[in-house]
């Protein structure tokens, strides 16, 4: 009684009554005396015991001990009793299986219940328990409710299937209970069918295959019904439900359209931006001469700004929001940036945003606020948000012609201030505006210079030191400003090295005479003193360069620079349309994919903007730097699906260099990391073109194609091929970081004549050089490995192929090939990190396979791999693995761990990796053994349209250890004889016959003759492998 | 969808916990008090990853609220559910604070099982939880009753009950108003908005449609266009407004207000905000403020504000504050100010200037010394702009009330018998002067 008039009482004004005691009590012998009140006759005392121990349960304390106590108090009619009772089991079951069983029948009893508030509250309890021997008994209730003539208890029920299917699928299955949910979509209330659609939702992401929602018109129809009558709730479930569906045409689309808008009124948010989801959507559809294609994108602009003066966390979700939809349809919100001005009382990640989006509207109309509104920032408190102001000003001036001048004049002030991080920031930033608008500011290099001692950031010490290599001849003490940052040359970062030694090589071609020294002491450092492999390339690169060909140099490394882009840091297209199918979600806040962040099967599915009709477009011949990115992703792509097509056809069989020259020209122009990653793959594959088309024959063009590559490691393939018989270990070169990728390949790769005739190259240059002692040791060191190993054309090794995907791999995204390369087998990965966080602690393993392939070492990842970044391994193999045979037999079972997870791909090697150089069988041997196998081991194949005869073919079979032992003509037709020796030594005997009489040889036929007749499939695809490539 | 609901106090320790899903386990309490709220530096985000689980927080005094989740669920939504949850709370047992919530936690858990299922949000309007949610029990209900709560949680019509009688029908518009405005020291306007509230506390019987009408442009326009015989000056003569963008309580037909661009609805009981607008253009900004700051060498500012007061001579303003920000190493202010009273607030770093009452059309002006410590700190004052707070007893954006008809067919009362009262309070928001 007395507990009763206290609750009469805390349901007043002045609660003086506090359940908070219940939080107090820590002395111990607790759970003894709890588990005494709980068994008490007296129907207060144990609902008081309960809440204690309700109390200790959510401050962390364990009571499962009293989980026989507490259910045995469930049987009551005290609903408050019964709730607290649920509470207590939902959280304990699980740990006491055999236990929860006691408390089905009640479950069962109160499904029963006249009290639809009882029924409900049952079925919504019953699925919270995870028990797998509870859920066989909850079925019959379950399937009951469902059918409920309370719309409260089928709202319930509804939900409870999608909690049933996460324990149980199978059953939730084989129940029936799915077609029973889709019915309820056609349900009289609103509620009803709004959570039916949320838990089919759920249920369908997790078969993303299954059609399980199977939207259609008529189902559209009844949602789109249902969302002008549900709860706010309601409405978002219904259209992020929506938001799947594929309208079948435009005028679909329309309709559906017309009447989501209605919902951009809401006083809900989320209701809002769901909405907006939907629209910008089913947009894509409508043709943009329409009428109501310009109504809608009207409409828009004022909802979201209204979504700026929600609460502030709010505001967050929608900024990150607008950011998307700001890049996919600037005009939506383009006069509405004073909205985006920054408050003072802002909290900071409001302020961040806010600024993102300013600048990504600035334009010639406004760019006088803008700016304006940036100084005032500049001076603020918080170091991120000032630091980012400065910056804005620097991308106006890139984005806005006209306005460069103000932004120059605003970022000196700010040098002035001498505060020292947005000093820092300001010079990386004129760094950039020089290289949009070369020979304008330069000027202000004088004040620049002043402030080259308080620079301790890398970003801003090889900012200023580019600026100072790159204007060598306009600063008079340009050597000595170098000079000073030589000294400490090995404590700088690789960035800064990096950039010093350009900045020094500039310096001496500008300067021969006086700088010779320093040029020469900067090579040794580069080169001899320094482990990074990064730096010692570009400084043999330059070495070299300077002493073979200086007029050739100083063509390539004082090139025109191309203009960098005016857009940064956009949202990849691809990801950028995916995460506009996911406005108002998570993803669309961390702007990642929600494959990136969420475990298992869900959210893996790739959403896509449905496809504007007539919109393909060819993607080569796209210059422009807005849509390079575009056309790339596009066209790695096609390398995948079509290699000889794509990249073959218009590019390199022609031979037509100025095209080589201007693909080097374009791929250098990136100055984005994540397209330089896609790139990366791309002009992997493209290595193998040069190699084809033999445009190596002609000597001039090498540096050139070089320096387009060489940021992306694939330099030392190269030269590989260029020196025949050469060969090196790709030993995963440490990748650099993104800006001096860009540096080094604008400022060597810009160079589109290279046979152009150039001024008298500086006299002195050969000289000195030559004198260095390392020139032909380094160098030599570097590319004679091999020493003349006989291999006219080397074996094949196919284009990197994708092995894993980063949506399957958080983020990893792994290509690869096989090699064999004088006896060594290789496997050589490219490693992407396509996730937001660096990678690091790679290691591999092979599962065991038919010729026991196993690493022969571990893989050498030596630095973290950083977003955006790839790095290329090379990974020699042994063949001393365990053997198992494997189906297919090529098949390669992989396993590779990073510090996130471990990830397994199979993979296929061609066999050819397998052949050993000692494969030429003596021709008595060869008879016997041809005689000695059985006629049903020899398998007949054919390889169609081959254009070589058959001494180029023995040649380039050759290549890959398929070896000629004789060769006779018959009847026109040549007959090759040649043996193949596996690593296992099995020995394959292989007859070729080609048609000599046809000019075109379009056809070979071979028969294929061995012990283990399975492996002639596999010969056979090697043959026509190599004969095609 | 939401797989875990947190409350924690201002140490970080758990008051309310609950978990909807299996992914989030009992260490995610911790990882969020960890990273989040013992974090060294302050969180720059409401969102937080941590481990591949995501935290949206919101923080209501010095009670953290936090929401869990492993999904891609849908962010606004769980902000939204959230502010939805503390109002909830609020309308139970007042203030969110660690002592009304240990006093209530049992309440709280209930709460957060209807209203949160599998993490989905349920009906969560105060009005309908009311009718079931009490802590006493639900014994005495007859079966009527338990139907009619169940079809009202669900219903169309979720967030009003049916049989609702007054004695006396009266209803209450109050249009609040918040003017916010940066100013250039020069006196140029870098931005205003209005963004402004229809609150509506209605008292009325039965199942009423109600109508509302303001002087929306659109509206207006439309019927000078449609009515011929309206004399032309007439219509123009009427104040009409542009608004930028409004939103709805859920109770308003959204679709008609599409189409038509009527405000029809059936109120909720009691207090609840219709409509949310704003607006952009021509705005009546009450008062003007001019700054003189100047630096008298390097230890001394003379600080000059005079603020005008721009609407009829005959209203009155209230709760005036002026709010000039001073230097970090300023010792001493001398301030001398024709009306109200003014002093220096050195915890805050500013000079208030307080006035209780300003009628139109006047002047008023402050002038202030400030003394100030020689320092090394080579950064200058980052001069926050002088903010400004105020009470007016009209609407800004110039929105007036055309009309709100209250319709109960079933009922014997008619729209004459409802009493209506309609109040306009406009105040400042974020109301700043660059200096």
């Amino acid at each position: 009684m007395e507990w009763a008039s206290q609750l009469c009482e805390n349901r007043g004004l002045g609660s003086k009554m506090t359940d908070s005691k219940y939080f107090t009590t820590t002395k111990k012998g607790e759970i003894f005396e709890l588990k005494a009140e709980l068994n008490s006759d007296k129907k207060e005392k144990k609902k008081e015991a309960v809440k204690k121990v309700i109390a200790s349960m959510t401050v962390g304390k364990d009571v499962s001990a009293l989980f026989p106590d507490v259910v045995n108090c469930m049987q009551t009619d005290n609903l408050e009793l019964k709730k607290l009772v649920y509470l207590y089991l939902m959280n304990y079951a699980k740990s006491q299986p055999d236990m929860a069983i006691m408390a089905v029948n009640t479950f069962v009893k109160d499904c029963e219940d006249p009290n639809p508030l009882i029924r409900a509250l049952a079925v919504r309890t019953m699925g919270c328990i995870r028990v797998d021997k509870i859920t066989e008994y909850l079925c019959e209730p379950l399937r009951k409710c469902l059918k409920d003539e309370d719309p409260y208890v089928r709202k319930t029920a509804a939900v409870c299937v999608a909690k049933l299917h996460d324990i149980n699928a199978q059953l939730v299955e084989d129940q029936g209970f799915l077609d029973t949910l889709k019915d309820l979509i056609s349900d009289s209330n609103p509620m009803v069918v709004a959570n039916a659609v949320a838990a089919l939702s759920e249920i369908a992401e997790s078969h993303p295959n299954s059609n399980l929602l199977d939207l259609n018109p008529q189902t559209i129809n009844k949602l789109l019904t249902a969302l002008n009558e549900c709860t706010e709730w309601g409405q978002i479930f219904i259209l992020d439900c929506l938001a799947n569906y594929m309208p079948r045409d435009d005028r679909e689309s329309q309709s559906i359209c017309e009447r989501v808008t209605p919902r951009l009124s809401h006083a809900n948010s989320a209701v809002v931006l769901s909405a907006v989801k939907v629209l910008m959507k089913f947009m894509e559809m409508l043709p943009k001469d329409l009428d109501y294609y310009g109504t809608l994108l009207k409409k828009l602009a004022p909802p979201l700004v209204t979504l700026l003066s929600a609460e502030p966390e709010l505001q967050y979700v929608a900024l990150r929001n607008i950011n998307l939809i700001v890049q996919k349809r600037p005009e939506i919100l383009k006069h509405e940036m004073k909205v985006f001005f920054v408050k003072y009382n802002d909290p900071i990640y409001v302020k961040l945003e806010k600024l993102d989006i300013m600048i990504r509207l600035a334009s010639q109309a406004n760019i006088a606020q803008v700016l304006a509104e940036l100084k005032e920032y500049a001076t603020e408190v918080d170091v991120d948000f000032v630091r980012k102001a400065v910056r804005a000003i620097g991308r106006c001036a890139i984005k806005v012609e006209q306005s460069a001048e103000r932004c120059v004049s605003t970022l000196l002030d700010l040098i002035q201030t001498k505060v020292n991080y947005v000093v820092q920031e300001a010079i990386v930033v004129i760094k950039d505006i020089f290289r949009k608008y070369p020979n304008k500011y330069e000027s202000v290099i004088a004040t620049l210079c002043e402030n080259l001692d308080s620079l301790d950031e890398p970003e801003a010490r090889a900012a200023m030191i580019w600026i100072v290599g790159e204007y060598a001849e306009r600063i008079d003490n340009a050597d000595e400003l170098l000079e000073s940052f030589l000294e400490g040359f090995h404590d700088e970062s690789t960035q800064v090295q990096l950039q010093l030694l350009t900045a020094i090589v500039k310096l001496f071609l500008k300067k021969p005479t006086e700088t010779q020294e320093l040029v020469q002491q900067v090579l040794s450092l580069a080169t001899q003193d320094s482990d990074n492999p990064d730096l010692r390339d570009r400084g043999y690169i330059y070495w070299r360069l300077l002493s073979t060909d200086p007029v050739a140099a100083k063509e390539v490394v004082l090139a025109e620079k191309p203009l960098i882009s005016e857009e940064t840091d956009l949202i990849e297209p691809t990801l950028l349309e995916e995460l506009i199918c996911h406005i108002g979600t998570l993803a669309s806040v961390y702007h990642k994919p929600p494959s990136a962040f969420v475990e298992g099967s869900r959210g893996v599915q790739h959403k896509r903007l449905p496809a504007r009709a007539g919109s393909i477009e060819y993607v080569y011949p796209m210059y422009s730097s807005h849509q390079q990115r575009a056309a790339l992703a596009t066209a790695v792509y096609l390398v995948h699906l079509q290699p000889q097509h794509f990249y073959l056809q218009p590019l390199a069989t022609s031979v037509d260099i100025s095209k080589i020259c201007s693909f080097c020209h374009y791929t250098s122009c990136i100055n984005s990391p994540g397209l330089a990653a896609t790139t990366c793959y791309f002009s992997g594959s493209y290595v193998n073109i040069f190699s084809n088309c033999k445009v190596l024959e002609i000597p001039s063009i090498i540096p050139l194609i070089s320096s387009a590559f060489i940021h992306w490691k694939h330099f030392i393939h190269f030269s590989f091929l260029y020196q025949p018989g050469g060969r090196t270990e790709v030993q995963s070169p440490q990748p650099s970081s993104d800006y001096s990728e860009r540096e080094l390949g604008g400022d060597i790769g810009g160079s589109p004549s290279m046979g152009a005739g150039l001024g008298a190259a500086p006299a002195a240059m050969p000289a000195s050089l030559g004198g260095a002692p390392a020139v032909g040791g380094g160098l030599g060191d570097l590319f004679d490995l091999g020493g003349g190993v006989g291999m006219p054309t080397g074996s094949y090794v196919a284009p990197k192929t994708a092995w894993l995907l980063a949506m399957k791999a958080k983020g990893l995204e792994i290509s690869g090939t096989f090699a064999r390369r004088g006896g060594i087998i290789q496997m050589d990965l490219s490693l992407t990190n396509k996730a937001m966080s660096v990678m690091t602690d790679f290691a591999i393993q092979f599962n065991r396979n038919s010729f026991g392939l196993a690493p022969a070492g571990p893989m050498q990842v030596l630095t973290p791999l950083s977003p955006n970044q790839t790095i290329d391994v090379s990974l020699p193999l042994s063949m001393s693995g365990p053997v198992m045979k494997m189906e297919p037999l090529n098949n390669l079972q992989v396993a590779v761990k990073n510090n996130i997870d471990v990830f397994y791909f199979s993979c296929q090697y061609p066999l050819s990796l397998l052949f050993v150089e000692d494969g030429k069988m003596d021709r008595q041997v060869f008879l016997a053994t041809w005689k000695d196998i059985p006629n049903d081991n020899e398998a007949q194949f054919q390889i169609k349209d081959i254009h070589l005869n058959s001494d180029v073919a023995s040649n380039k079979l050759q290549g890959s250890n398929i070896f000629t032992i004789a060769k006779r003509t018959v009847e026109g037709q040549d007959m090759l004889y040649q043996s193949v020796k596996l690593t296992n030594g099995i020995w394959v005997l292989a007859e070729m016959r080609i048609q000599t009489g046809n000019p075109n040889y379009t056809e070979m036929e071979l028969s294929i003759k061995c012990r283990a007749p399975e492996v002639c499939q596999f010969v056979y695809q090697c043959y026509e492998l190599v004969l095609k490539n | 969808m939401i797989g875990g609901l947190f409350i924690y106090n201002h140490k970080g320790e758990v008051l309310i916990s609950r978990v909807y899903r299996d992914d989030i386990g009992r260490n995610a309490v911790d990882a969020f008090r960890v990273n989040v709220i013992h974090a060294r530096q302050q969180v720059r985000s409401p969102v937080t990853n941590i481990a591949r689980t995501s935290f949206f927080h919101i923080k209501r005094s010095n009670i953290w609220l936090a929401a869990v989740t492993k999904q891609n669920v849908n962010a606004a939504m769980v902000f939204e559910f959230l502010y939805k949850m503390c109002d909830v709370m609020s309308a139970y047992f007042g203030k969110i604070s660690e002592e009304n919530i240990k006093n209530n936690f049992v309440l709280i858990y209930e709460l957060l099982d209807e209203i949160l299922d599998f993490g989905y949000p349920q009906n969560s309007e105060t009005g309908a939880l009311k009718t079931f949610i009490t802590q006493q029990g639900i014994k005495g209900q007859t079966k009527e009753e338990q139907s009619q709560i169940t079809s009202q949680v669900t219903g169309q019509i979720g967030w009003r009950r049916e049989g609702i009688k007054y004695r006396r029908n009266e209803l209450f518009l109050d249009v609040l108003e918040s003017v916010n405005l940066l100013m250039s020291p020069q006196g140029q306007v870098l931005s205003a908005h209005v963004s402004g509230r229809v609150v509506m506390k209605s008292y009325l019987s039965g199942m009423p449609e109600c109508k509302f009408g303001m002087n929306d442009k659109i509206v207006i326009d439309k019927q000078g266009k449609g009515g011929t015989t309206d004399d032309p000056k007439k219509t123009s003569g009427k104040q009409s407004i542009a608004i930028d963008d409004c939103t709805f309580h859920q109770c308003v037909r959204l679709s008609k207000f599409d189409s038509e661009r009527s405000i029809s609805f059936i109120p909720p009981d009691g207090e609840y905000e219709l409509m949310r607008y704003r607006t952009t253009k021509d705005i009546i900004l009450p008062f003007r403020v001019i700054p003189l700051v100047r630096e008298v060498g390097r230890t001394k500012l003379e600080v000059k504000v005079v603020i005008k007061s721009n609407f009829k001579p005959s209203l009155l303003a209230q709760k005036i504050e002026v709010r000039i920000p001073t230097p970090l190493n300023t010792s001493g202010v001398q301030v001398i100010c024709m009306k109200g009273k003014a002093k220096y607030k050195a915890s805050e770093n500013a000079i208030v200037w307080k006035i209780k009452r300003m009628a139109g059309m006047k002047e008023s002006q402050i002038s202030a010394e400030i003394e100030l410590l020689p320092t090394n700190d080579k950064k200058k004052w980052a001069r926050p702009p002088i903010s400004m707070n105020f009470e007016v007893p009209f609407a800004p954006s110039g929105l007036k009330v055309r009309y709100l008809k209250v319709f109960e067919s079933k009922l014997n009362y008619s729209d004459h018998d409802v009493i209506k009262w309609v109040r306009y309070i406009g105040r400042s928001g974020i109301y700043e002067t660059r200096c």
